[in-house]
């Protein structure tokens, strides 16, 4: 019965524990859970992670392809990232068009990385005006259990950290049978990750669980980085849901959030290869 | 050196606003907001009954919200109908107007906001809130309150009020950041936040209350609209 709304009950339940700082599973407000990385999803793809978040599961590869550069950035590779939440990996999800939370999913996982800009677009060019990388990041779910973004982010950065171009001829023909040992060129130690304040109540909340997430009457997701390992830096951020937040709200963010992202980073560069 | 503004702004100067209400008869609210050459068109139709009725709610009116840009609102034509943009938007614009709303007041039923871009200079989708808050008071829905809206750019170090195009591509020093912002036009009720380039997460609640000076000035013009078309109709 997993595909049931969540009850008022355990709304109240939470927003009550929430405002004594407690959880179901015993973590602070702030304390995000912790996460596996893995590589080689797909030996098909030029680069891909797994990365388990809790009980949340999501698969991203990076697939590499030539194509023609947009005509309002003639000397620069595209990006894009796309993907679907597959009725595989849970109940709430129906097959069909992709609906907004899809759509949300990839677009601010893109803008993060788009916005620090972390891939050196420019390097992309193969002819210019004419011929251009496409560097496309997709991202599947395999199990939610809320913080679907956050698990996203981490699993495209990793799988873009150990991206390795397929061999290209005179032609522009790809070969992607055979790699290189060319990888995809990066801004140095810059890692831009997302992180997402969820709201109940007066409460904030980072890394929800499922049902957290769905008990939430508002949240706001931040991109943000070590900008070239010097200082933070926030990329991107859009706030979601009907509920509003205060300025109080956001001064409380900005103080946890370099400080939730060195930890998240410092657990990622266990993973790095 | 502060920035200088490519059209000889100061930085906190919003470019000129014009509000107009009534511009679409046949709505039950709507009206027109501008900053400087961007031009927004909203209209609200509704309360009226939500079909089909599997997507009903028994305790509340449905809020819809469709944003888009028309074809020739910009330099390059834009395909018309929804893209991955379009979609975003509308869907937090929904949420940027939805906590000024008295929504329980209209069980089973459904609000649609159209709003459309007719001259796109950046800044479009705050010109449409500004627009869609308007035209849902001249609706008649039950609103707490006005909702404004402004965008808030950094330029390399400063910071700005109500970007525009040329700004939106400035790409010296740290680059182009540009914020979009709505809020209760009388309350500390952040209801639309978005944020694009690179900002340290010190100085972003000051781009906020570079945000709130701009609040006060757009809900006179959006007030002052909606007092003028009540007086035209005594």
């Amino acid at each position: 019965m997993s595909a049931m709304n969540l009850s008022n009950l355990t709304k109240n339940t939470l927003n009550k524990m929430f405002a004594l700082g407690k959880r179901f599973d015993g973590r602070k407000l702030l304390e995000q859970r912790e996460f596996t990385v893995e590589y080689d999803v797909s030996y098909k793809a030029e680069g891909s992670a797994r990365v388990k978040l809790g009980k949340t599961e999501v698969v991203v590869g990076v697939k590499l392809g030539v194509g023609e550069p947009y005509p309002d950035s003639l000397d620069s590779g595209n990006l894009m990232a796309s993907g679907d939440l597959l009725p595989l990996a849970s109940p709430r999800f129906e097959s069909g068009p992709p609906k907004y939370n899809s759509l949300e999913l990839t677009r601010l996982v893109e803008r993060a990385i788009r916005e620090s800009h972390v891939i050196d677009l420019k390097k992309l060019v193969i002819k210019e005006g004419e011929k251009v990388w496409t560097v496309m990041i997709d991202i599947y779910p395999i199990n939610d259990d809320g913080a679907l973004i956050d698990a996203a982010s981490i699993a495209a950065m990793a799988a873009l950290m150990q991206t390795h171009f397929p061999e290209i001829d005179k032609d522009g023909k790809i070969d992607y049978d055979k790699k290189t040992t060319k990888k995809l060129p990066l801004l140095e130690n810059t890692i831009p990750l997302s992180l997402t304040f969820y709201k109940l109540g007066d409460s904030l909340v980072v890394d929800p669980t499922r049902e957290e997430e769905e008990a939430a009457d508002g949240k706001i997701v931040w991109g943000i980085s070590h900008y070239k390992g010097k200082e933070h830096m926030i990329h991107s951020a859009q706030k979601g849901m009907d509920a509003h937040l205060s300025t109080d709200d956001i001064t409380e963010m900005m103080k946890n959030l370099p400080k939730l992202y060195d930890d998240t980073l410092k657990k990622l560069k266990k993973f790095l290869k | 050196m502060a920035f200088k503004r490519p059209d000889g702004r100061k930085l906190e100067e919003i470019r000129p606003m014009m509000a107009k209400i009534g511009v679409v008869p046949n709505a039950d609210g709507s009206a027109i907001f501008s900053f400087g050459k961007t031009v927004a068109i909203a209209a609200v139709y509704g309360p009226r009954l939500l079909h089909p009725q599997h997507m009903q709610d028994p305790k509340s009116a449905v809020l819809r919200v469709n944003y888009d840009l028309l074809s020739f609102s910009v330099s390059d034509r834009k395909k018309p109908g929804p893209s991955r943009r379009s979609q975003e938007i509308s869907k937090v614009t929904e949420w940027a107007l939805s906590p000024a709303l008295d929504l329980k007041e209209f069980p089973n039923t459904v609000i649609d906001v159209q709003i459309y871009i007719l001259q796109a200079n950046a800044s479009t989708r705050v010109a449409g809130i500004n627009a869609a808050s308007m035209a849902l008071a001249q609706a008649g829905i039950p609103m707490k309150d006005l909702v404004c809206a402004v965008s808030v750019g950094k330029m390399d170090k400063d910071l700005v009020l109500d970007v525009n195009d040329e700004e939106e591509h400035f790409e010296d020093g740290e680059g182009a950041t540009d914020m979009a912002t709505a809020r209760l036009a009388n309350s500390d009720k952040w209801t639309l936040l978005q944020l694009d380039g690179k900002i340290q997460p010190d100085l972003y609640p000051k781009a906020l209350s570079l945000a709130d000076k701009a609040f006060a000035k757009i809900y006179e013009v959006q007030k002052k609209a909606l007092k003028s078309v009540m007086e035209e109709e005594k």
